[in-house]
């Protein structure tokens, strides 16, 4: 069955944290080696989708650079393949909700001759198996499937919760948005199953009515008109919204479980840009616990209870614990870095400590030298 | 697009290695694992790339299927060209005769269209046994200026070990006058690295008459190279310096991965203007957990730490586990030790597991005797193999 992806790269890029100040939140650096686009792309082309529109909206440009032409997804086609979509007709302005950036697409999705549409976001690490999802789609006969994860509502995500009542044959009954519910609840994933022609005829009606809201004004208003079932996804879910949860779900990674879930799944891999880099070398006074280490560092220090990206140098006396540093991070010998985040290519040399906490963790940005 | 390249590789990769034991009882020389992450055969391919040369025909025949599909369309190493790229050139069937590549030059006079293809000035003859850094093009800057005809490249070994090296003797400005395959008494230290140049046209004529020659080998060193230099042919040596080792023997091949251990390592390969290209398998970085100990090691993704490791090269997906020990060796991508299990100066292929509590390479204390394990085995719990053992097949309790 031919099935079009659609991948929205940043919907909510200004509400999550520093990282996403220059770039999607979908080219975000996650897991030691991962951009958190490599997941919902991985999770699609495992599913056998090979035609896949990646939405943009502005900063994308090193969204591009990671995905380039496709081809380590296996993306790189001469029928479907891999398109970035920047924004497009909407005049001078830039959509600002997933309504409307998928009326600025309605003519990529329309030349598509693909039979379903498989629709997600970037700020979510999971391994979804959309095989089994796509297959309880059809069965259900359903008009749209929703994806849905169960968990503990805390009050930190950056858009009101969108939170499923489903009945007994899964179909969802009732759909809260509620920016004060706390508790365990089905909360959506914002990722969906569809038929094209009935998303066609979704964007056309909200054209027509001028509606924004995907959830609000389409999902909601028609609970009862359409056939709207819900799919749960079993297994981890890590949801980036702000700086202390990218830190979270860094460290769920270092988990043995999680890692062998996300990363282990037979056939379902996830593939990520190839960036050619040595093994990593550990000297002979390194100390290294509970921790992810990417290709291409040179560890001479210890490292504890962190992340580390690839290409990052640690000099002989330095101590880097809680810490996630992003590609070609430098630390100089001597210094101790306690819960710091640093971006890509931030030399931390003449700083004899920087300790931040759980809930206060040091953010330096891309580049910087300290 | 031009319709020409001005030079272009042929890599001979169809050595069977039989000096290397196990570990090319499945795999072809050039598809041995070197350094965590790379087969022998990434590094002429990175160099050709390196280089500028975009052509390269790799002549493979034993065991080629594990080559094969890692050379691939060549994406890897940026080889996938609409004109050139990577070629894997297996012995084909002609319309008169099917013979196997009898000598290194029959395996080039074989595929002389394939060359002629791209209509090449200049043809550069690879191995694929050697582990270095070069730029091919230096060399053949050096070729051009001198009104070369063919060049070898030459390297500087120890007086002690030339006689075991095809050695070049050249006058002042580099041109070989003398020829000697592994002399008693060496004249000098240049020792051939198996790399030359030639002019195509010149090439193709020597080839058409070595392969009507009867009584030739057909092979560059016995046969090509001596006739050439009888004919007065222009040669010159190329002086290569740098890193670069032979990995056709257990020991050379060990002391090879040895040497990117160490603060100051004697060859380096996170140089990046330089880097080596391989394919990249689909597994998340490294992680090294609470209670591991990781000395002086190379490690490459998926790869779980547990235990400890220390002077050792360790491959994709290797798992190392609580109380395991691994010591001044080699694991292979894919291989697990498990709980108290111990390993000494080894080499372990492919996916092997060592159980609870055995011991490969027990109690040795140098990398005198290099213990191997070959791929895809289970060595049982509590089994002792001593150092210098050859292990082809599953040891039980």
């Amino acid at each position: 069955m031919a099935v079009l992806g659609l991948i929205f790269s940043n919907i909510h890029d200004k509400e999550v944290f520093e990282a996403t100040r220059e770039r999607t939140i979908a080219s975000c650096p996650v897991g030691g080696r991962y951009r958190l686009i490599d997941f919902p792309l991985s999770n699609m082309v495992n599913a056998g989708v090979h035609h896949i529109g990646v939405v943009t909206k502005s900063n994308y440009q090193s969204l591009m650079d990671h995905i380039g032409s496709g081809k380590d997804w296996d993306l790189a086609r001469k029928k479907g393949g891999l398109q970035i979509l920047p924004p497009y007709g909407f005049g001078d302005q830039v959509y600002s909700t997933r309504l409307e950036a998928l009326k600025c697409q309605i003519d990529f999705i329309e030349s598509s001759n693909a039979e379903y549409v498989f629709l997600t976001d970037c700020y979510h690490i999971c391994n979804i198996d959309y095989t089994s999802a796509f297959k309880y789609h059809i069965e259900k006969g359903a008009d749209i499937t929703c994806l849905y994860h169960e968990h503990e509502i805390t009050g930190n995500d950056f858009a009101a919760p969108k939170l499923f009542d489903v009945n007994e044959d899964g179909r969802i009954v009732k759909l809260t948005i509620d920016k004060n519910y706390r508790g365990v609840g089905n909360a959506s994933i914002d990722t969906w199953i569809m038929k094209r022609e009935f998303l066609m005829q979704l964007i056309d009606e909200a054209i027509k009515t001028n509606y924004k809201s995907f959830n609000r004004d389409i999902l909601a208003r028609n609970l009862n008109n359409y056939k709207i079932y819900g799919y749960k996804h079993n297994g981890y879910y890590g949801n980036i919204v702000d700086l202390n949860s990218y830190f979270d779900v860094n460290m769920d990674l270092i988990k043995k479980d999680v890692r062998s879930e996300l990363f282990y799944q037979d056939g379902r891999a996830i593939y990520t840009k190839v960036r050619d880099s040595a093994p990593t070398k550990y000297s002979n006074d390194a100390v290294i616990e509970n921790s992810i280490i990417a290709d291409g560092c040179i560890i001479e220090g210890t490292v504890k209870n962190s992340v580390i990206f690839r290409g990052t140098r640690i000099k002989k006396g330095a101590v880097v614990e809680n810490s996630i540093l992003m590609q070609d991070t430098i630390v100089a010998s001597n210094t101790k870095l306690d819960y710091v985040i640093t971006d890509k290519n931030v030399k931390i040399l003449n700083k004899k400590e920087m300790i931040g906490g759980l809930e206060e963790l040091i953010y330096v940005k891309k580049g910087g030298v300290l | 697009m031009l319709n020409k390249k001005e030079c272009i590789a042929m890599l001979l990769a169809g050595g069977q290695g039989s000096r290397l034991y196990a570990l090319t009882n499945n795999v072809a020389k050039p598809a041995v694992s070197y350094g965590a992450k790379y087969k022998i055969i990434d590094f002429p391919l990175s160099n050709c790339v390196n280089s500028n040369i975009d052509t390269v025909g790799v002549l493979t025949q034993y065991q080629p299927l594990e080559l094969n599909e890692y050379i691939g369309n060549g994406q890897p190493w940026d080889l996938d060209r609409t004109f050139g790229g990577v070629h894997i050139l297996p012995p084909y069937q002609g319309k008169k005769k099917t013979t196997w590549y009898r000598g290194t030059a029959n395996a080039i006079y074989q595929n002389i269209n394939f060359i002629k293809r791209y209509n090449p000035e200049y043809v550069l003859i690879l191995s694929g046994d050697h582990i270095y850094k070069m730029d091919y093009n230096k060399m053949l800057e050096f070729h051009k200026a001198k009104g070369s005809e063919a060049t070898i490249a030459v390297i500087d070994v120890d007086i002690k070990e030339a006689s075991r090296f095809g050695i070049m003797n050249t006058l002042e400005d580099g041109r070989i006058y003398e020829f000697e395959e592994k002399p008693a008494n060496p004249k000098s230290t240049n020792a051939s690295m198996g790399i030359y140049i030639f002019n195509a046209k010149m090439l193709y004529k020597y080839l058409e008459a070595d392969e009507a020659d009867e009584n030739s080998k057909n092979d560059f060193g016995k046969n090509i190279i001596p006739k050439m230099l009888e004919d007065g042919i222009k040669m010159y040596a190329y002086q290569f310096s740098g890193y670069w080792k032979d990995v056709g023997t257990i020991s050379s091949l060990w002391e090879a991965n040895m040497d990117l251990l160490g603060e100051k390592p004697n060859f380096d390969i996170f140089d990046k203007s330089w880097k080596i290209y391989s394919r990249n398998d689909p597994y998340p970085p490294q992680i090294i957990t609470e209670g591991a100990t990781v000395n002086n090691s190379l490690i490459t993704v998926g790869s779980l730490i547990e235990g400890t490791v220390i002077n050792s090269l360790l491959g994709a997906n290797v798992k190392v586990r609580k109380g395991a020990v691994v010591r001044n060796s080699l694991l292979y991508d894919g291989v697990e030790i498990r709980e108290g299990a111990t390993v000494d100066y080894s080499i372990i292929a492919e996916n092997t597991i060592v159980k609870k509590n055995a011991h490969v390479g027990y109690g040795a204390i140098d990398s005198k005797k290099i213990t191997v394990v070959a791929s895809d085995l289970k060595i049982e719990h509590n089994v002792k193999i001593l150092p210098g053992e050859m292990v082809e097949k599953d040891i039980k309790e």
